[in-house]
């Protein structure tokens, strides 16, 4: 079932070639692509090149898609876990017009499925690709902005300063005081951002059966999680793990499962819970109707 | 190394150079995200390749090479065509040395020299590593080594046959080197599968 | 009830017409041409052509137009369109001694070998607004310029100087290896200078006027002279390997900066001149001369000086250099973060909610 409030397909923009970039420029990408996939959580650098949507409004994640789509995909963009806020729009339409792809609102129905700042609540299949936008790639970045002495420290797995600060938050406010970008443990041997998702998404990247890959178009960096890939928040033996819970369900659907944005109401403090992902949102809805 | 190209006798790439390198790419992703699945390359991917290259192994070089990349040929592949067929469709450069090398390619395994003669990248930079292409006479999936790593739920069986006997203990090293070493496509007539670094192999 | 808020896709198409309009403004008045940008706002031009790496006054014209003005939007579209472009080739190192100069002025000799050449420049006007040209009454057809051609090769200064050893010697390094080309490779640190300089030259005017600027008030002083500034023409070529000899392509109007700076010398090198060097498309002597002093200030390290101030940290600079990665990353705060807000605010609210007398304090 394709879901009818997306625009209807368009015809491809013949003035540029399949998926925008040229040739050389996606064998470059996907040569990152194939190296960050065999280390997962490394860091690969690559030519990002100029796109014409700005930096830091998902060029990487745009490079990524544009490399691996081909004319059979069918593609999904959130933001925030929305179809149809104007980024997520404005992303699926470059990809219409340069590929004219089949797109879907349906996680289960996509397979690449391009998100900035959420995972979906859907749990995702074999055979799906998520690409990430990332902002900010180098979790150590706000640490230590030196990359030459970031690369050491990933080059000999030293994350020591980044137990440091997450003890220090521990000490000031007696938990973690990271919500979202919490850095997470590849397979045992990466420190990796995993972009700006809540921390309520990071136990969906491990043991995932889906491919994650995520691009950095500004910081010109990809890397990858392959599917079923050990992926550990990091923690204390005495502060474990935890994620955001609601005291309420959400206002529309009434899950209780679900990452809820707050939506203000009216201006005397008036507020109520929905549902991020409003493709799990629309869906509980449709099993209520039945 | 520079050949001069005969055009008259080379063979045919992709149909369509956009759709031909993507398919080939998703098949080459989808191997090394599932080591050890093999993959039929899609029949539509028609090749005319020299008599001395297996169909998947032109494949995956078409789809991903180009001029900034140094291709190593192993030595039963330096007489024929493939030199010149890889040239022409690509642009990329033949190196004589496989350390100088970012994409190998080994007509068998009994041609394909030690795995640590190839660059493995440094731990500062792991990823300036080669990724080699080895030729087999068959790739079955459900036997042979046991496999475990990312990309693979609990465990896999893969057999790529004639790689020889010694691959498996090179193979514990370049595991061992990790976050540097090496990775490998294997090509049978018809079929491919890809070992990352990452992948543990028994058996 | 509340509804999520759908019809991202009309609000774009609406905005997309609303854009079109501001861009053309009253209707009454004639549209610009790409002639009359390309003749009468050459400055506007040049820096787009400059930081959008592209040389091509036709297409920097017409980003102008299409970004109503704004030079940081239209150098995002020239470069958008340049990252689309085939690569045919590169070109041979320009000889900037061979430039038919418009302007040449050096501060550090008061007459030198092919004279001093004001040529067409704003330094010495008077900055008194001419109201002559508000009312469209520009009548003054002064006699046709063209650049200084007379007597070949015009020798530059630190060529001068160089023949007497008084100042540093720029050898190609051993084997004369290619640079890194940035906009293939992504730069890796410690860049070195190919790769700065590269770097610089695609760098932001105003970014790099600051940072120069920063370096003459004690953050990394250096000593500058403006050794020579030059401006002109200068041939572009390409040497085909089928032909095996340079063909010129084309010229190009370029501004080239040489920084002289003291060297105090070391035990074993004895005291000499320095270099920082600036190369900018068309006349844009501000972006070269800032450029050539952060180039020196970036020498620190290479120099055996200090290297505590902004200005000579090479990652500080090369990684803020770029408009359209600081402009991009910048504005990409308007863009919905109401997840990761949502988040904190659970955080803040909990904080509070753990306090004992949450709220009191404040009040």
């Amino acid at each position: 079932m394709k879901v009818s409030d997306l625009p209807p397909p368009v015809e491809r923009d013949a003035n540029f070639n399949f998926a925008y970039l040229d040739e050389r420029t996606k064998r470059m990408i996907r040569r990152a692509i194939l190296k960050a996939v065999a280390i997962p959580g490394y860091q690969v650098p690559f030519g990002s090149r100029e796109m014409p949507l700005p930096y830091g409004w998902g060029t990487g994640g745009i490079q990524v898609t544009a490399s691996i789509i081909g004319p059979d995909d069918v593609l999904k963009v959130i933001d925030q876990g929305a179809d149809d806020t104007v980024n997520a729009v404005n992303i699926r339409r470059f990809f219409q017009r340069t590929t004219a792809v089949a797109v879907t609102s349906v996680t289960t129905e996509a397979t690449i499925i391009q998100t900035r700042h959420r995972i979906p609540e859907t749990p995702l299949h074999d055979g799906q690709v998520m690409v990430y936008q990332v902002p900010l790639p180098e979790p150590l970045q706000k640490l230590e902005p030196r990359e030459a002495e970031t690369r050491v420290m990933h080059g000999l797995a030293d994350y020591g300063l980044m137990h440091v600060k997450l003890y220090e938050d521990i000490a000031r406010f007696g938990h973690i005081a990271t919500t979202y970008d919490y850095p997470v443990m590849v397979d045992g041997r990466f420190l990796m951002a995993p972009s700006p998702i809540p921390k309520f998404d990071n136990p969906k990247m491990h043991m995932n059966p889906a491919l994650q890959l995520f691009g950095a178009g500004r910081e010109k960096r990809i890397y990858a999680i392959p599917p079923w890939t050990s992926v550990e928040s990091l923690a204390f033996d005495d502060h474990p793990f935890e994620v955001q819970r609601w005291s309420e369900p959400c206002a529309l659907c009434g899950a209780t499962d679900s990452f809820l944005d707050e939506v203000i109401t009216d201006d005397r403090g008036g507020h109520m819970f929905v549902c991020s992902d409003t493709d799990h949102c629309r869906l509980n809805r449709q099993d209520d109707d039945r | 190394m520079n050949v001069s190209i005969d055009l008259s006798g080379l063979g045919a790439g992709f149909a369509d150079a956009s759709i031909g390198s993507q398919t080939v790419f998703r098949h080459c992703l989808d191997a090394l995200s599932h080591p050890g699945k093999v993959i039929a390359v899609e029949p539509s991917i028609t090749l005319s390749t020299p008599a001395e290259m297996h169909r998947p192994a032109a494949a995956i070089l078409l789809a991903l090479l180009d001029q900034d990349t140094r291709l190593w040929l192993s030595p039963a592949l330096r007489g024929g065509d493939a030199g010149s067929f890889l040239r022409f469709h690509t642009g990329c450069t033949l190196v004589e040395t496989p350390a100088s090398a970012d994409f190998g390619l080994a007509a068998s395994g009994a041609d394909l020299p030690p795995l640590t003669d190839f660059a493995a990248g440094s731990e500062s930079y792991p990823d300036r590593s080669a990724t080699l292409v080895v030729q087999c006479a068959a790739l079955t999936a459900g036997s042979g080594w046991t496999l475990t790593g990312p990309g693979i739920r609990d465990r896999a069986r893969l057999s790529a046959e004639g790689i020889g006997s010694t691959f498996t203990s090179q193979w514990a090293a370049n595991r061992a080197g990790f976050p540097c070493g090496v990775d490998v496509f294997f090509a049978s007539a018809d079929a491919l599968a890809a070992l990352p670094r990452t992948t543990r192999l028994e058996g | 009830m509340y509804v999520a808020v759908k019809g991202g896709e009309r609000a774009i198409l609406n905005s997309y017409a609303l854009l079109a309009q501001a861009r053309r403004g009253d209707a009454s008045v004639p549209e610009l041409t790409l002639d009359q940008i390309q003749q009468q706002l050459r400055l506007s031009v040049d820096r787009v052509m400059c930081e959008g790496s592209v040389y091509d006054p036709e297409l920097a014209a017409l980003a102008i137009k299409q970004a109503a003005g704004d030079l940081v939007e239209a150098i995002f579209l020239l470069r958008a369109y340049r990252a689309t472009l085939p690569r045919l080739g590169y070109a041979r190192p320009l000889d900037t001694a061979d430039m038919r100069l418009w302007r040449r002025i050096s501060a550090t000799f008061k007459d030198l070998p092919g004279g001093q050449v004001l040529g067409p420049t704003y330094d010495y006007t008077q900055r008194l607004l001419d109201f002559t040209l508000a009312a469209s009454g520009e009548a003054q057809a002064g006699p046709v310029a063209s650049p200084q051609s007379e007597a070949g090769a015009v020798p530059r200064v630190v060529d001068l100087l160089g023949n007497e050893g008084l100042i540093e010697s720029h050898e190609p390094s051993p084997g004369d290896p290619e640079p890194v080309d940035l906009t293939r490779v992504p730069i890796s640190f410690p860049a070195d200078r190919a790769a700065r300089l590269q770097n610089l030259a695609r760098g932001d005017e105003g970014f790099l006027l600051a940072m120069g600027y920063s370096t003459q008030r004690g953050y990394a002083n250096s000593h500058p002279f403006a050794g020579e500034i030059r401006f002109g023409l200068v041939d572009v070529e390409i040497e085909p390997e089928e032909l095996g000899f340079p063909v010129s392509i084309g010229e190009i109007e370029i501004t080239e900066c040489q920084m002289v700076n003291q060297f105090a010398g070391s035990k074993t090198e004895p005291p000499k001149f320095t270099r920082g060097y600036g190369l900018a498309f068309g006349a844009s002597e501000r972006k070269a001369m800032g450029m050539a002093l952060v180039d020196r200030a970036l020498r620190a390290t290479e120099l055996g000086e200090a290297a505590d101030s902004p200005a000579q940290m090479q990652e500080f600079v090369l990684s803020h250099t770029d408009n359209l990665e600081a402009s991009g990353f910048v504005q990409h705060l308007k863009l919905p973060h109401y997840v990761d807000f949502q988040s904190e605010l659970e955080l803040v609210r909990k904080m509070r909610a753990a306090m004992p007398e949450s709220g009191a304090e404040a009040a």
